[in-house]
């Protein structure tokens, strides 16, 4: 296959960047995008070129850190994560448009590279449960019943990539923030900061400068692990009950 | 030297609703859901139009003797339109603050642009705005008559409504205002439903169910006037 990439290419955090055009030939169909990528690199080093900076690290589908907005889409085309996008979903000849993540709460850093410490910042604000550390407790001492353990299971899927945020509209990072409040607040473990969890994670995601939600449904929408958009819902609800809640004490 | 017990001191309700993305979305939704029920109200009286100048007017005095004689003559009225002010003030300064907090969140835009959102998710903003003018050009063509087309007469709403409806322009941002409102109900229902946490996976069908009806019922129930009028229905 032989396609044509336009790649955002910015020096650093403070240079403008711009759109650069690349050719690259003898793509194969079974690569996966990242792949591409690297051939594509192998090139501009050769050339003495400076090559496409970009995130990758498990290449799996499981650990988050790749992140490329390809055709407008994050992820691509397909319901997947970059690293397992293949170039049989494209055409030989195609032209791609290969952006960074946008959003204000995550800066670019270098061409593809986007900082994503917001993330980690929500997580510290509440993304934790209180345990006692030490050897294991017996299993059957915290009963979980099995739609509970599920629903709890769906949102832990949310591998904080950062997909949700590149699509939507307004930059937020609400589908991110619920998937990781309701994961902790349907079990029993979360039980004990249930309402400090949801306030202080929704502050910190305000704090860190993401949008609101308008339900365009676009982060369900791109989210390579299927948190469905409920999850906002959910997490609007939690936080309502938490303000009740925490007004009382 | 005592320690603090008490380290999670937090702020007021009022406080932390009205500073978070959140809860101004709740204020959005709460104040949304007031208007609608207002304006499913509105729009059923409005129908009595069809029944005559008799009774269209003398609905519209009614509201005026509303509570009486508990309530002293228009006491009622305007309550209903203290608290119709502050909902929407309420909704437009929260929907002003979040959108601007929306644009300072996305400032650079992908130079690949995709279709996005589905027609009545994008006009919410623009649509809320023309709704507000609307609102400030209806209350000075038919409550204060500031603006009336051909002699405003206090106490003869039928007169006004088909005065105003004679005029081309009148029938045009009136038909223009009421379609913005039905797109605006069809998202705007919903998201509020889900703002609430109203909304569940086997819940969400029937609530787009509503919020389709809803919008369908009021746009209808509303261009019916006009309608009538430029048919000669109504006269």
């Amino acid at each position: 296959m032989k396609l044509t990439l336009r790649v955002w290419r910015q020096r650093n955090a403070d240079a403008d960047g711009a759109m650069s055009t690349y050719e690259v030939d003898g793509v194969s169909p079974d690569m996966s995008f990242l792949e591409m990528l690297d051939t594509l690199n192998e090139e501009l080093i050769l050339k003495g070129e400076d090559p496409v900076a970009f995130d990758h690290d498990c290449r799996e589908g499981i650990c988050g850190a790749c992140s490329l907005v390809i055709n407008g889409e994050a992820h691509g085309p397909e319901r997947t994560t970059t690293c397992q996008l293949h170039m049989r979903s494209f055409r030989d000849g195609d032209t791609l448009d290969i952006e960074p993540w946008r959003a204000s709460a995550f800066p670019v850093i270098k061409d593809l590279v986007v900082d994503r410490s917001a993330f980690d910042r929500i997580i510290q604000a509440g993304g934790y449960i209180t345990a006692p550390t030490g050897s294991a407790p017996e299993a059957h001492a915290t009963p979980v019943p099995k739609p509970d353990a599920d629903l709890a299971f769906e949102h832990a899927e949310c591998i904080g990539c950062g997909a949700c945020v590149a699509a939507c509209p307004n930059g937020a990072a609400m589908l991110f923030t619920s998937a990781k409040v309701n994961h902790l607040n349907v079990l029993p473990q979360g039980a004990p900061e249930r309402e400090t969890r949801v306030l202080d994670m929704v502050a910190q995601m305000d704090e860190e400068g993401f949008g609101g939600c308008t339900l365009a449904g676009e982060c369900a929408t791109a989210c390579p692990k299927g948190i469905p958009l409920t999850s906002i819902t959910s997490m609007n609800k939690e936080w309502l009950r938490a303000t009740r809640k925490v007004a009382k004490r | 030297m005592a320690l603090a017990t008490r380290t999670d001191r937090r702020p007021s309700l009022a406080r932390t609703v009205w500073d978070s993305s959140v809860g101004k979305k709740a204020v959005m939704a709460v104040s949304g859901i007031v208007m609608l029920l207002y304006l499913v109200v509105h729009m059923i009286g409005n129908l009595k139009i069809f029944f005559g100048p008799g009774e269209f007017n003398h609905y519209a005095h009614w509201l005026r003797t509303l509570g009486e004689p508990f309530m002293h003559y228009e006491w009622t009225l305007w309550m209903i339109r203290v608290v119709l002010v502050a909902a929407v003030v309420a909704h437009a300064v929260s929907a002003y603050q979040l959108s601007r907090r929306d644009l300072r969140a996305r400032p650079s835009k992908y130079v690949h642009r995709k279709a996005r959102a589905s027609y009545a998710t994008r006009t919410m903003r623009w649509g809320g705005v023309i709704l507000g003018l609307f609102i400030v050009w209806h209350l000075l063509d038919l409550t204060t008559g500031t603006v009336h087309a051909g002699g405003f007469q206090e106490g003869h709403p039928y007169q006004n409504v088909v005065d105003t409806f004679s005029t081309w322009y009148g029938n045009v941002v009136y038909i223009v205002a009421v379609l913005a409102l039905g797109l605006h109900v069809r998202h705007g229902f919903f998201s509020a439903a889900q703002t609430l946490g109203a909304g569940s996976r086997t819940r969400n069908r029937a609530l787009r169910a509503v919020a389709d009806v809803l919008a369908l019922l009021l746009t209808a129930g509303f261009v019916a006037v006009p309608v009538g009028v430029m048919t000669g229905v109504v006269s």
